[in-house]
Protein backbone atom coordinates (compact mmCIF):
# COMPACT_ATOMS: atom_id res chain seq x y z
CA UNK A 1 0.00 0.00 0.00
CA UNK A 2 1.15 3.53 -0.72
CA UNK A 3 2.41 5.54 2.22
CA UNK A 4 3.59 9.13 2.32
CA UNK A 5 4.44 11.41 5.20
CA UNK A 6 6.86 14.10 6.27
CA UNK A 7 9.73 12.80 8.37
CA UNK A 8 11.90 15.33 10.20
CA UNK A 9 10.72 17.95 7.75
CA UNK A 10 11.37 15.95 4.59
CA UNK A 11 8.68 14.31 2.42
CA UNK A 12 8.88 10.54 2.20
CA UNK A 13 6.93 7.97 0.13
CA UNK A 14 7.05 4.22 0.08
CA UNK A 15 5.15 1.03 -0.61
CA UNK A 16 4.49 -0.95 2.56
CA UNK A 17 2.64 -4.07 3.61
CA UNK A 18 -0.43 -3.13 5.64
CA UNK A 19 0.93 -4.91 8.71
CA UNK A 20 4.22 -2.94 8.76
CA UNK A 21 4.68 -1.27 12.14
CA UNK A 22 5.68 2.37 12.18
CA UNK A 23 8.90 1.51 14.05
CA UNK A 24 9.82 -1.04 11.37
CA UNK A 25 9.19 1.54 8.64
CA UNK A 26 11.32 4.11 10.47
CA UNK A 27 14.21 1.76 11.17
CA UNK A 28 14.24 -0.59 8.17
CA UNK A 29 12.86 1.51 5.33
CA UNK A 30 14.02 4.97 6.35
CA UNK A 31 17.21 3.70 8.03
CA UNK A 32 16.59 6.03 10.98
CA UNK A 33 17.84 3.68 13.64
CA UNK A 34 17.83 6.12 16.55
CA UNK A 35 14.30 4.93 17.38
CA UNK A 36 14.74 1.67 19.29
CA UNK A 37 12.69 -1.48 19.77
CA UNK A 38 13.00 -2.34 23.46
CA UNK A 39 10.16 -4.58 24.55
CA UNK A 40 8.05 -4.74 21.36
CA UNK A 41 4.96 -4.96 23.58
CA UNK A 42 4.31 -1.25 23.92
CA UNK A 43 5.51 -0.84 27.49
CA UNK A 44 9.08 0.48 27.56
CA UNK A 45 8.79 3.60 25.42
CA UNK A 46 12.16 3.21 23.67
CA UNK A 47 10.31 3.52 20.36
CA UNK A 48 8.73 6.89 21.16
CA UNK A 49 8.44 9.38 18.28
CA UNK A 50 6.30 12.46 17.63
CA UNK A 51 3.31 12.02 15.33
CA UNK A 52 1.79 15.39 14.43
CA UNK A 53 3.45 16.81 17.53
CA UNK A 54 2.26 14.10 19.95
CA UNK A 55 4.50 11.49 21.56
CA UNK A 56 3.42 7.98 20.49
CA UNK A 57 4.94 4.51 20.70
CA UNK A 58 5.90 3.59 17.16
CA UNK A 59 5.99 -0.16 17.89
CA UNK A 60 2.27 -0.01 18.64
CA UNK A 61 1.15 1.77 15.49
CA UNK A 62 0.83 0.68 11.89
CA UNK A 63 2.94 2.75 9.52
CA UNK A 64 -0.27 3.40 7.57
CA UNK A 65 -1.80 5.11 10.60
CA UNK A 66 0.84 7.81 10.05
CA UNK A 67 -0.04 8.30 6.38
CA UNK A 68 -0.15 12.01 5.62
CA UNK A 69 1.24 12.96 9.00
CA UNK A 70 4.29 14.84 10.23
CA UNK A 71 6.67 12.49 11.97
CA UNK A 72 9.60 13.61 14.10
CA UNK A 73 12.18 11.07 15.24
CA UNK A 74 15.16 11.52 17.54
CA UNK A 75 17.25 12.33 14.47
CA UNK A 76 15.09 15.42 14.00
CA UNK A 77 15.46 16.80 17.50
CA UNK A 78 18.77 18.63 17.24
CA UNK A 79 19.14 21.82 15.20
CA UNK A 80 20.09 21.26 11.56
CA UNK A 81 23.44 22.93 12.25
CA UNK A 82 24.22 20.30 14.88
CA UNK A 83 23.44 22.28 18.03
CA UNK A 84 21.70 20.04 20.54
CA UNK A 85 18.07 20.53 21.56
CA UNK A 86 17.89 21.93 25.13
CA UNK A 87 16.57 18.53 26.31
CA UNK A 88 19.55 16.73 24.76
CA UNK A 89 21.94 19.29 26.25
CA UNK A 90 20.36 18.84 29.67
CA UNK A 91 20.68 15.04 29.48
CA UNK A 92 24.33 15.51 28.64
CA UNK A 93 24.95 18.00 31.43
CA UNK A 94 23.03 16.06 34.11
CA UNK A 95 24.25 12.61 33.04
CA UNK A 96 20.73 11.45 32.24
CA UNK A 97 21.88 8.38 30.35
CA UNK A 98 24.33 5.49 30.68
CA UNK A 99 23.92 2.85 27.96
CA UNK A 100 21.72 5.20 25.95
CA UNK A 101 19.22 2.59 24.80
CA UNK A 102 16.16 4.20 26.36
CA UNK A 103 17.46 7.70 25.67
CA UNK A 104 15.93 8.49 22.27
CA UNK A 105 12.48 7.50 23.52
CA UNK A 106 13.07 9.24 26.85
CA UNK A 107 14.05 12.49 25.07
CA UNK A 108 11.07 12.42 22.70
CA UNK A 109 8.73 11.72 25.61
CA UNK A 110 10.33 14.42 27.77
CA UNK A 111 10.03 17.04 25.01
CA UNK A 112 6.33 16.19 24.67
CA UNK A 113 5.99 16.38 28.47
CA UNK A 114 7.47 19.88 28.66
CA UNK A 115 5.39 21.05 25.71
CA UNK A 116 2.30 20.11 27.73
CA UNK A 117 3.67 21.12 31.14
CA UNK A 118 5.99 24.10 30.65
CA UNK A 119 7.01 24.25 34.30
CA UNK A 120 6.72 20.68 35.55
CA UNK A 121 7.32 19.75 39.18
CA UNK A 122 9.53 16.78 39.97
CA UNK A 123 6.38 14.78 40.78
CA UNK A 124 4.82 15.64 37.43
CA UNK A 125 7.99 14.65 35.59
CA UNK A 126 8.18 11.31 37.38
CA UNK A 127 4.50 10.61 36.76
CA UNK A 128 4.48 11.72 33.13
CA UNK A 129 7.60 9.74 32.22
CA UNK A 130 6.08 6.51 33.49
CA UNK A 131 5.82 5.21 29.93
CA UNK A 132 9.60 5.21 29.49
CA UNK A 133 11.60 2.54 31.27
CA UNK A 134 15.31 2.88 32.01
CA UNK A 135 17.34 -0.02 33.37
CA UNK A 136 20.56 1.88 33.98
CA UNK A 137 20.13 5.23 35.65
CA UNK A 138 17.50 4.85 38.35
CA UNK A 139 15.81 7.91 36.79
CA UNK A 140 17.11 10.55 39.22
CA UNK A 141 19.40 12.27 36.73
CA UNK A 142 16.79 11.98 34.01
CA UNK A 143 14.36 13.89 36.22
CA UNK A 144 17.00 16.54 36.97
CA UNK A 145 17.73 16.88 33.26
CA UNK A 146 14.07 17.31 32.33
CA UNK A 147 13.59 19.93 35.08
CA UNK A 148 16.62 21.87 33.85
CA UNK A 149 15.58 21.62 30.20
CA UNK A 150 12.06 22.82 30.98
CA UNK A 151 13.50 25.99 32.46
CA UNK A 152 15.33 26.68 29.20
CA UNK A 153 12.55 25.71 26.78
CA UNK B 1 1.27 -10.27 13.03
CA UNK B 2 -0.63 -12.03 10.27
CA UNK B 3 -1.32 -10.10 7.08
CA UNK B 4 -4.62 -8.30 6.54
CA UNK B 5 -6.23 -5.87 4.13
CA UNK B 6 -6.21 -2.26 5.35
CA UNK B 7 -8.90 0.29 4.56
CA UNK B 8 -8.93 3.90 5.67
CA UNK B 9 -12.59 4.82 6.21
CA UNK B 10 -13.61 8.24 4.88
CA UNK B 11 -16.78 8.36 6.99
CA UNK B 12 -18.84 6.33 9.44
CA UNK B 13 -21.06 5.22 6.55
CA UNK B 14 -17.97 4.09 4.66
CA UNK B 15 -16.77 2.13 7.70
CA UNK B 16 -20.20 0.55 8.23
CA UNK B 17 -20.31 -0.48 4.58
CA UNK B 18 -16.85 -2.05 4.87
CA UNK B 19 -17.96 -3.92 8.01
CA UNK B 20 -20.95 -5.35 6.20
CA UNK B 21 -18.92 -6.74 3.29
CA UNK B 22 -18.06 -9.88 5.22
CA UNK B 23 -14.84 -11.49 6.32
CA UNK B 24 -13.34 -11.16 9.78
CA UNK B 25 -13.31 -7.37 9.91
CA UNK B 26 -12.10 -5.25 12.82
CA UNK B 27 -12.27 -1.52 13.41
CA UNK B 28 -9.01 0.27 14.23
CA UNK B 29 -9.40 3.25 16.54
CA UNK B 30 -6.28 4.20 18.54
CA UNK B 31 -4.88 0.70 18.21
CA UNK B 32 -3.38 0.67 21.70
CA UNK B 33 -5.03 -2.67 22.49
CA UNK B 34 -5.64 -3.94 18.97
CA UNK B 35 -2.15 -3.52 17.50
CA UNK B 36 -0.67 -5.17 20.60
CA UNK B 37 -3.10 -8.08 20.18
CA UNK B 38 -2.28 -8.40 16.48
CA UNK B 39 1.43 -8.51 17.26
CA UNK B 40 0.86 -11.38 19.68
CA UNK B 41 -1.41 -13.09 17.15
CA UNK B 42 -4.24 -13.04 19.69
CA UNK B 43 -6.32 -11.52 16.92
CA UNK B 44 -6.04 -12.20 13.19
CA UNK B 45 -8.66 -10.25 11.25
CA UNK B 46 -8.81 -10.47 7.46
CA UNK B 47 -9.53 -6.75 7.18
CA UNK B 48 -8.80 -3.70 9.31
CA UNK B 49 -10.79 -0.50 8.93
CA UNK B 50 -8.93 2.56 10.20
CA UNK B 51 -11.28 5.18 11.70
CA UNK B 52 -8.40 7.61 12.26
CA UNK B 53 -9.26 9.82 9.29
CA UNK B 54 -12.87 10.50 10.24
CA UNK B 55 -12.58 13.99 11.72
CA UNK B 56 -16.25 14.21 12.79
CA UNK B 57 -15.74 11.36 15.23
CA UNK B 58 -13.43 13.37 17.47
CA UNK B 59 -14.37 16.31 19.65
CA UNK B 60 -15.76 17.32 23.01
CA UNK B 61 -19.03 19.28 23.20
CA UNK B 62 -20.53 20.85 26.29
CA UNK B 63 -24.29 21.03 25.91
CA UNK B 64 -26.53 22.27 28.73
CA UNK B 65 -27.03 19.08 30.64
CA UNK B 66 -23.96 17.14 29.67
CA UNK B 67 -20.76 16.60 27.75
CA UNK B 68 -20.66 14.57 24.55
CA UNK B 69 -17.33 13.06 23.56
CA UNK B 70 -16.71 11.79 20.04
CA UNK B 71 -15.68 8.14 19.81
CA UNK B 72 -12.25 8.90 18.32
CA UNK B 73 -11.37 11.50 20.99
CA UNK B 74 -8.01 10.58 22.52
CA UNK B 75 -7.62 10.07 26.27
CA UNK B 76 -5.18 13.01 26.39
CA UNK B 77 -7.75 15.32 24.83
CA UNK B 78 -10.34 14.40 27.48
CA UNK B 79 -7.76 14.80 30.25
CA UNK B 80 -6.76 18.31 29.24
CA UNK B 81 -10.21 19.51 28.11
CA UNK B 82 -11.14 22.71 29.92
CA UNK B 83 -14.84 21.79 29.75
CA UNK B 84 -14.37 18.30 31.18
CA UNK B 85 -12.05 19.54 33.92
CA UNK B 86 -14.63 22.13 34.91
CA UNK B 87 -17.81 20.07 34.69
CA UNK B 88 -16.76 16.43 35.25
CA UNK B 89 -13.29 16.59 36.82
CA UNK B 90 -13.55 12.90 37.77
CA UNK B 91 -13.66 12.04 34.07
CA UNK B 92 -10.69 14.26 33.18
CA UNK B 93 -8.71 12.73 36.01
CA UNK B 94 -9.68 9.19 34.99
CA UNK B 95 -8.62 9.83 31.38
CA UNK B 96 -5.35 11.34 32.58
CA UNK B 97 -4.55 8.22 34.57
CA UNK B 98 -4.91 5.70 31.75
CA UNK B 99 -1.71 3.98 30.65
CA UNK B 100 1.09 6.44 29.94
CA UNK B 101 1.27 9.67 27.96
CA UNK B 102 1.98 7.91 24.64
CA UNK B 103 -1.00 5.59 25.13
CA UNK B 104 -3.11 8.62 26.04
CA UNK B 105 -2.12 10.38 22.82
CA UNK B 106 -3.50 7.54 20.70
CA UNK B 107 -6.10 5.58 22.68
CA UNK B 108 -9.75 6.55 22.20
CA UNK B 109 -12.90 6.36 24.30
CA UNK B 110 -14.78 4.51 21.53
CA UNK B 111 -12.02 1.95 21.18
CA UNK B 112 -11.81 1.41 24.92
CA UNK B 113 -15.56 0.89 25.32
CA UNK B 114 -15.90 -1.41 22.31
CA UNK B 115 -12.99 -3.51 23.60
CA UNK B 116 -14.41 -3.63 27.15
CA UNK B 117 -11.25 -4.84 28.82
CA UNK B 118 -12.13 -5.94 32.39
CA UNK B 119 -9.24 -3.86 33.74
CA UNK B 120 -9.87 -0.71 31.68
CA UNK B 121 -10.92 2.60 33.26
CA UNK B 122 -13.49 4.08 30.86
CA UNK B 123 -16.14 1.39 31.58
CA UNK B 124 -16.18 2.57 35.21
CA UNK B 125 -16.70 6.15 34.00
CA UNK B 126 -19.55 5.21 31.67
CA UNK B 127 -21.30 2.96 34.19
CA UNK B 128 -20.59 5.16 37.20
CA UNK B 129 -21.66 8.41 35.56
CA UNK B 130 -24.63 6.82 33.73
CA UNK B 131 -23.41 7.84 30.30
CA UNK B 132 -25.15 6.97 27.04
CA UNK B 133 -23.36 5.32 24.14
CA UNK B 134 -24.44 6.58 20.71
CA UNK B 135 -23.79 4.24 17.79
CA UNK B 136 -24.51 4.59 14.09
CA UNK B 137 -27.69 2.59 14.73
CA UNK B 138 -29.10 3.49 18.17
CA UNK B 139 -28.39 4.76 21.66
CA UNK B 140 -27.43 2.35 24.45
CA UNK B 141 -27.74 3.18 28.15
CA UNK B 142 -24.72 2.45 30.34
CA UNK B 143 -26.59 -0.22 32.31
CA UNK B 144 -27.28 -2.11 29.07
CA UNK B 145 -23.89 -1.73 27.41
CA UNK B 146 -21.45 -3.97 29.27
CA UNK B 147 -22.18 -7.68 28.89
CA UNK B 148 -19.11 -9.51 30.15
CA UNK B 149 -15.41 -10.02 29.56
CA UNK B 150 -14.53 -8.19 26.31
CA UNK B 151 -18.24 -8.31 25.44
CA UNK B 152 -20.62 -5.43 24.86
CA UNK B 153 -24.13 -4.92 23.52
CA UNK B 154 -22.69 -3.77 20.18
CA UNK B 155 -24.03 -5.75 17.24
CA UNK B 156 -22.06 -6.70 14.13
CA UNK B 157 -21.74 -3.64 11.93
CA UNK B 158 -22.41 -1.24 14.81
CA UNK B 159 -19.93 1.60 15.33
CA UNK B 160 -19.72 3.81 18.43
CA UNK B 161 -20.04 7.43 17.30
CA UNK B 162 -20.04 9.30 20.62
CA UNK B 163 -20.61 9.00 24.37
CA UNK B 164 -22.75 11.48 26.35
CA UNK B 165 -22.04 12.09 30.01
CA UNK B 166 -24.68 13.87 32.11
CA UNK B 167 -23.15 16.30 34.60
CA UNK B 168 -22.88 14.71 38.05
CA UNK B 169 -23.35 16.64 41.28
CA UNK B 170 -20.12 15.15 42.49
CA UNK B 171 -17.93 12.23 41.49
CA UNK B 172 -14.46 10.80 41.84
CA UNK B 173 -12.50 7.86 40.46
CA UNK B 174 -9.78 6.19 42.49
CA UNK B 175 -7.67 3.42 40.97
CA UNK B 176 -5.33 0.94 42.63
CA UNK B 177 -2.87 0.49 39.80
CA UNK B 178 -0.97 -2.58 38.80
CA UNK B 179 2.54 -1.20 39.41
CA UNK B 180 3.87 -2.45 36.08
CA UNK B 181 1.05 -2.08 33.58
CA UNK B 182 -0.85 0.70 35.38
CA UNK B 183 -4.12 -1.05 34.57
CA UNK B 184 -6.69 -1.16 37.37
CA UNK B 185 -6.34 -3.97 39.87
CA UNK B 186 -9.40 -2.25 41.30
CA UNK B 187 -10.86 1.08 40.16
CA UNK B 188 -13.95 2.65 41.71
CA UNK B 189 -16.06 5.51 40.34
CA UNK B 190 -18.39 6.91 43.00
CA UNK B 191 -20.89 9.47 41.73
CA UNK B 192 -23.91 11.39 42.85
CA UNK B 193 -25.73 11.79 39.54
CA UNK B 194 -29.00 13.49 38.71
CA UNK B 195 -30.60 10.04 38.87
CA UNK B 196 -29.10 8.92 42.16
CA UNK B 197 -25.92 7.47 43.60
CA UNK B 198 -23.84 5.12 41.43
CA UNK B 199 -20.78 3.11 42.40
CA UNK B 200 -19.00 1.35 39.51
CA UNK B 201 -16.09 -1.05 39.97
CA UNK B 202 -13.60 -2.09 37.31
CA UNK B 203 -10.58 -4.39 37.41
CA UNK B 204 -12.07 -6.68 40.01
CA UNK B 205 -14.28 -9.00 38.02
CA UNK B 206 -14.96 -10.21 34.46
CA UNK B 207 -16.44 -6.81 33.68
CA UNK B 208 -17.42 -3.51 35.25
CA UNK B 209 -20.26 -3.75 37.79
CA UNK B 210 -22.22 -1.61 40.22
CA UNK B 211 -22.36 -2.18 43.98
CA UNK B 212 -25.98 -1.73 45.00
CA UNK B 213 -25.29 -1.98 48.72
CA UNK B 214 -22.78 0.89 48.57
CA UNK B 215 -25.16 2.97 46.43
CA UNK B 216 -27.97 2.56 48.99
CA UNK B 217 -25.66 3.40 51.90
CA UNK B 218 -24.30 6.51 50.18
CA UNK B 219 -27.76 7.70 49.16
CA UNK B 220 -28.66 7.74 52.85
CA UNK B 221 -25.35 9.23 53.94
CA UNK B 222 -22.63 10.38 51.51
CA UNK B 223 -19.54 9.67 53.56
CA UNK B 224 -16.60 7.24 53.45
CA UNK B 225 -17.87 5.68 56.68
CA UNK B 226 -21.11 4.70 54.97
CA UNK B 227 -19.28 2.22 52.73
CA UNK B 228 -16.47 1.26 55.13
CA UNK B 229 -18.27 -1.86 56.35
CA UNK B 230 -19.53 -3.07 52.95
CA UNK B 231 -17.49 -5.89 51.43
CA UNK B 232 -18.28 -7.28 47.97
CA UNK B 233 -18.20 -11.11 48.11
CA UNK B 234 -14.93 -12.49 46.71
CA UNK B 235 -16.61 -15.43 44.91
CA UNK B 236 -16.73 -13.96 41.41
CA UNK B 237 -13.77 -11.66 41.61
CA UNK B 238 -10.57 -12.04 39.59
CA UNK B 239 -7.60 -13.79 41.17
CA UNK B 240 -4.16 -13.65 39.60
CA UNK B 241 -0.55 -13.17 40.54
CA UNK B 242 -1.17 -9.48 41.22
CA UNK B 243 -4.03 -9.88 43.71
CA UNK B 244 -6.20 -12.63 45.17
CA UNK B 245 -9.98 -12.38 44.97
CA UNK B 246 -10.11 -11.61 48.70
CA UNK B 247 -7.58 -8.80 48.30
CA UNK B 248 -9.59 -7.34 45.43
CA UNK B 249 -12.72 -7.48 47.59
CA UNK B 250 -10.81 -5.59 50.29
CA UNK B 251 -9.50 -3.07 47.75
CA UNK B 252 -13.00 -2.34 46.44
CA UNK B 253 -14.03 -1.09 49.87
CA UNK B 254 -10.82 0.91 50.33
CA UNK B 255 -11.03 2.53 46.88
CA UNK B 256 -14.74 3.24 47.36
CA UNK B 257 -14.02 5.03 50.64
CA UNK B 258 -11.27 7.07 48.98
CA UNK B 259 -13.49 7.89 45.99
CA UNK B 260 -16.30 9.12 48.22
CA UNK B 261 -13.79 11.16 50.22
CA UNK B 262 -12.30 12.65 47.06
CA UNK B 263 -15.72 13.54 45.67
CA UNK B 264 -16.90 15.23 48.85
Amino acid sequence: MKLSMTVNGKPVSAEVEARTLLVTFIRDSLRLTGTHVGCDTGQCGACTVHLDGRAVKSCNLLALQADGAHLRTIEGLAHPDGRLHPMQEAFREYHGLQCGFCTPGMLMSAVDLVQNHPDPSEETIRAELDGNLCRCTGYHNIVKAVKAAAAKM
Amino acid sequence: MYAFKYHKAASVADAAAALSRGGDVKLLAGGQSLIAALKLRLSAPSDLIDLGGIKELAGIKLEGSGITIGAMTRYAEVARSVEVQAKIPALASLAGGIGDRMVRNMGTIGGSLAHDDPVADYPAAVLGLNATVHTNQRTIAADDFFKGMFETALQAGEIIVSVSFPLPRRAAYIKFKNPASRYAIVGVMAAETGGGVRVAVTGAASGVFRVAAMERALAANWSPDAVAGIIVPADNLNADLHASAEYRAHLITVMARRAVQAAS
